[in-house]
C-alpha cells in the first residue's frame, strides 16, 4: 500500500468526502464525522458535487469507468484543502488505487495530488492534527475491526490510540485479526459463497471476543457483517468509530 | 446466475477438506508471523530488501542468465534451454534416453508439475517416483498437489492412513510418525534402483553458479547421493546475484514457508562429483524453463517473478482457505497463482482470467510476502487487462451506467433521493441480478439516501453553535 507521508495540518478548513455509502445508508456516520471535526476546531466544507470515489469500477476491472468518476471527483474537490473521509477504503482508493489506474494517463499528477490531500478520519485526527487522546466516557467493551484497506496506513494505530484513550472503554482484540471480513466490493457479489463464509468466520471471532460494540473505520465491512448477523438472527451492535467518539463526547463529565 | 468457478468449487468442497485446508493454512501463517516478529525488530525491512534484490534480478535477467550459464558450464554443469513445457519434457527425456535410464526418483519440483513431466515420461516407458512425502502421497492417490509447499494440505491423516492401507504399505495407522516411517521404508531402496534424479532448485547464484536446494526430509540428499545423474528443472527467474544474498533468502524462505529458522537440509551444489570426491552424481544438468515466463516478464506484472515459492500468501489468503488449491486449476494456487497462472498462458490468458477476480483485495498476501510483491495491484492490473480484452466475467456487474451517474452530480443526487441508485452502489453493485447475489446471505440496511445532505444544509445554515477548539 502506498500511503503518503505528510506533515501535520495547521490550518482550520477541511473538505468532507462523505462516501456514497454514507450518502445512501449511513448519514449518522457522516454526521458524526462533521461533529468530531468541528469539535476539533475544523470548519467543514461539503462539496455538493461529490458522488463516489470510483472504487467499484476500479476493483471490477472497468478502469475507464473508474477514471471517469475519479476525474469527476477531481473537479468536485477543487482546491488544496485536506479531504477527510470516514472510510479507510475510499481514502486508499484516492491515494493508492487512483494513481494506479492513472499510470498511463496525462493527468496522473493531478490525481496523485488529490490522493496526497486525502486522509482517512482517524489518521487525520491523530497524525494530521496531533490529537492523541479523546475526552469523554464510554463504559463498554469495544472490538475494533481493522479494515483491510487501512493496512500499511496510519489508520489502525491511530484509531486504536484514540479508542484506548477513552475513559471507561475496554478494547478487546479479535482473533485472526488479519483476516478480511469478506466484503471486498464486487467480490461479495461475484463470490457470494466465499464472501459469506469469510463473514461468518469474522462473526465467530466477534462472538468469542464478546464486545458490546464493534467499530471500524469502514462502514462497508460493518454493513456486510451486520447484514449476515441480521440474517442469522444474531444481535450485533456495529458502528463507525466516529459515532463512538461522538457518544463518548456526549458523556463528557 | 452463473457463478465464478472458484466460488462454485468452494461451495462444493467437503467439510473434511475445508477443515483440513483451513487448519493447515492458519497454523502455517500464525507460526510464521510469530517466528519473524519474535526474532526481528522490523521483519518488514527484510522483506523489502529481499524484494528489491529480486526485482533487480527480474529486470536484469538478460545479463544474469548468460552470466549464470557461463559459470555453470565452467563448473562442469550441462545447460539446456526449454522455451515450452513440451521442450522441457523433451530435454529431460533426451538426457535419460542418452543414458538408457528407465527409473527416476524426484524430489519435489513445482516446475515438473507445471510441465507435467511424469505423464510425458511414463508415456515413454520411464517410471518416476516422488520422494517428498507429500508428493509421494499425491502420486499414490493419483491426486494433484493443492499447495506449493504442502502438497497434501487438503488431506487429513485418516485419509492418508487409509490410502497407505489400500496400497499395502501397512495396516491402518494414522500416527504421523508411522506414516512417515512407512513411506521412508518404501522409498529407501528406490533411490539405489534409480538411474537418475530430477529436482527443482530454490536459488541459482549468478556469481558462482551455485545451485541451492532445500528440503525438510533430506530426500533431495538421497536423490543426489543415490543416483549418477542429476537433472534440475529451473524456472528462469530463480536467480540471486551472489552467494552473500543466500543468508537473507534462505532465512526468509524457511521462516515464511514452514516457520523454521532454517530448512533442515540445505544442499549447495557447484557441479558434478569431482576427482577424489566419493559421492555425488557424475553428470549434472540444468534445464532452464521459460514456459510463459518471458510473457510474464514482458507484462506489467513482472514483479510476480520475484516469487520464491514460500506459500505464505496461500496460507494467509482467506479465499485460498475457503477454496483450496485445487480450485485454481493448476500447480500454482492462491494469490501467487492468481497472478502467475493466467499470465503464463500467454495468448490463452482468457482461460484463467477468472483467477485474478478471486480476491477481496484484502492485501494480506502483500503483507506476508517475503519479497514484498504488491499482489493486489497485480490482480487489479489483470482485471483491467481482462476487461480491455472484452473477457466476460460471470456475475460481474457492468459499471458503465453507474459511471455516468457518478460523474453527473445532479443525476446522482436525484437518484440518491429517490432510492433509484440502490442498484448502482458498491454494496449491491448494479443490476438486480447482482443485488440478489448480495442478498442471498445478507440483509440490507435501511435506505437513507440524501438524508446527510439535507442535514448538512440545515447544519450549515444554523448559527454557529460555537465549535470548540479542544484540539
Ligand atoms: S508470492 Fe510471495 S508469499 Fe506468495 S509464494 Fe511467492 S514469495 Fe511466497
Amino acid at each position: 500500500m502506498h500511503a503518503p507521508k505528510r506533515s501535520p495540518y495547521s490550518g482550520k478548513r477541511v473538505q468532507l468526502m462523505a462516501t456514497c455509502l454514507c450518502d445512501a445508508f449511513y448519514d449518522s456516520t457522516a454526521l458524526a464525522t462533521v461533529e468530531v471535526l468541528e469539535y476539533l476546531g475544523m470548519e467543514v466544507e461539503f462539496p455538493e458535487g461529490q458522488t463516489c470515489c470510483g472504487q467499484p469500477a476500479f476493483n471490477g476491472g472497468d478502469w475507464p469507468s473508474s477514471r471517469k468518476v475519479v476525474r469527476h471527483t477531481l473537479e468536485a474537490f477543487a482546491g488544496d484543502l485536506p479531504i477527510i473521509v470516514p472510510s479507510g477504503s475510499c481514502a486508499a482508493m484516492m491515494f493508492h488505487g487512483a494513481p494506479l489506474a492513472f499510470e498511463k494517463e496525462g493527468d496522473r499528477d493531478a490525481v496523485v495530488a488529490l490522493g496526497n490531500r486525502t486522509w482517512e478520519l482517524g489518521d487525520f485526527i491523530v497524525n494530521g492534527l496531533g490529537v492523541r487522546s479523546w475526552p469523554g466516557y464510554f463504559d463498554s467493551t469495544v472490538a475494533y475491526h481493522r479494515s483491510c484497506h487501512t493496512r500499511g496506513t496510519g489508520t489502525p494505530e491511530a484509531v486504536a490510540t484514540l479508542l484506548r484513550s477513552i475513559s471507561g472503554l475496554r478494547l478487546v482484540e479479535l482473533g485472526e485479526a488479519e483476516q478480511c471480513c469478506g466484503f471486498g466490493g464486487t467480490f461479495s457479489v461475484t463470490f457470494p459463497h466465499i464472501s459469506a463464509a469469510m463473514g461468518e468466520l469474522k462473526l465467530d471471532h466477534v462472538g468469542l471476543a464478546m464486545p458490546d460494540v464493534l467499530v471500524s473505520a469502514d462502514m462497508s465491512c460493518l454493513m456486510h457483517l451486520g447484514g449476515i448477523a441480521h440474517r442469522d438472527g444474531v444481535p450485533l451492535k456495529a458502528i463507525h468509530f466516529a459515532e463512538l467518539l461522538m457518544q463518548a463526547l456526549a458523556r463528557l463529565a | 446466475m452463473k457463478t465464478q468457478p472458484i466460488d462454485a468449487f468452494a461451495e462444493g468442497m467437503t467439510a473434511e477438506m475445508r477443515a483440513a485446508v483451513h487448519e493447515g493454512s492458519k497454523i502455517g501463517h500464525e507460526k510464521r508471523t510469530k517466528l519473524l516478529f519474535d526474532h526481528y525488530a522490523n521483519p518488514n525491512r527484510l522483506r523489502q530488501l529481499a524484494g528489491e534484490i529480486k526485482q533487480h534480478v527480474v529486470e536484469n535477467l538478460d545479463t544474469y542468465l548468460p552470466a549464470l550459464e557461463s559459470r555453470l558450464v565452467a563448473n562442469g554443469v550441462r545447460v539446456h534451454w526449454a522455451s515450452t513445457a513440451e521442450s522441457a519434457c523433451e530435454a529431460v527425456h533426451g538426457i535419460l534416453k542418452a543414458r538408457g535410464a528407465r527409473r527416476l526418483v524426484k524430489a519435489k519440483t513445482m516446475v515438473s508439475e507445471e510441465i507435467e513431466l511424469e505423464k510425458y515420461l511414463s508415456d515413454r516407458g520411464i517410471e518416476s517416483l516422488e520422494t517428498d512425502l507429500g508428493e509421494f502421497i499425491v502420486q499414490l492417490d493419483h491426486d494433484r498437489p493443492s499447495h506449493i509447499i504442502k502438497p497434501i494440505m487438503h488431506k487429513n491423516r485418516r485419509q492418508i492412513a487409509d490410502l497407505f492401507e489400500r496400497h499395502g504399505l501397512g495396516p491402518y495407522d494414522d500416527e504421523p510418525a508411522v506414516i512417515t516411517q512407512r513411506a521412508r521404508q518404501f522409498l529407501r531402496h528406490k533411490y539405489l534402483e534409480a538411474d537418475a534424479c530430477v529436482t527443482g532448485a530454490n536459488f541459482m547464484v549468478a556469481e558462482t553458479g551455485r545451485m541451492v536446494i532445500v528440503t525438510n526430509e533430506g530426500n533431495s540428499r538421497f536423490c543426489l547421493a543415490g543416483t549418477p545423474c542429476h537433472i534440475a528443472l529451473v524456472g528462469i527467474e530463480k536467480i540471486v546475484p551472489a552467494d552473500r544474498d543466500l543468508g537473507l533468502f534462505l532465512n526468509l524462505l524457511a521462516r515464511s514457508g514452514t516457520a523454521q529458522q532454517l530448512t533442515v537440509y540445505n544442499e549447495f551444489i557447484l557441479g558434478p562429483r569431482g576427482a577424489g570426491q566419493p559421492d555425488g552424481p557424475e553428470e549434472v544438468h540444468v534445464v532452464f524453463v521459460d514456459n510463459g515466463r518471458s510473457d510474464v516478464l514482458a507484462s506489467e506484472c513482472r514483479d510476480i517473478l520475484r516469487c520464491i515459492r514460500c506459500g505464505a500468501c496461500l496460507n494467509v489468503c482467506p479465499v485460498y482457505r475457503q477454496a483450496s488449491g485445487h480450485a485454481y486449476r493448476g500447480p500454482y494456487s492462491g494469490p501467487v497463482g492468481a497472478v502467475l497462472s493466467p499470465l503464463m498462458l500467454g495468448e490463452r490468458f482468457a482461460e484463467k482470467a477468472d483467477l485474478p477476480k478471486a480476491s477481496s483485495l484484502c492485501g494480506a498476501c502483500n503483507e506476508v510476502c517475503p519479497v514484498d510483491i504488491p499482489i493486489p495491484d497485480l490482480l487489479l492490473r489483470l482485471r483491467d487487462k481482462a476487461f480491455a480484452l472484452g473477457i466476460r466475467s460471470p456475475g460481474t456487474p457492468p459499471m458503465g451506467a453507474w459511471a455516468v451517474l457518478a460523474s453527473h452530480p445532479v443525476a446522482w443526487r436525484a437518484a440518491m433521493a429517490g432510492g433509484a441508485i440502490l442498484n448502482y452502489l458498491p454494496t449491491k453493485l448494479v443490476p438486480v441480478r447482482a443485488l440478489r447475489a448480495w442478498e442471498s446471505s445478507r440483509d440490507l440496511p435501511e435506505w437513507r439516501g440524501g438524508a446527510f445532505r439535507s442535514w448538512f444544509k440545515r447544519h450549515a445554515k444554523a448559527p454557529a453553535s460555537g465549535p470548540n477548539d479542544h484540539g
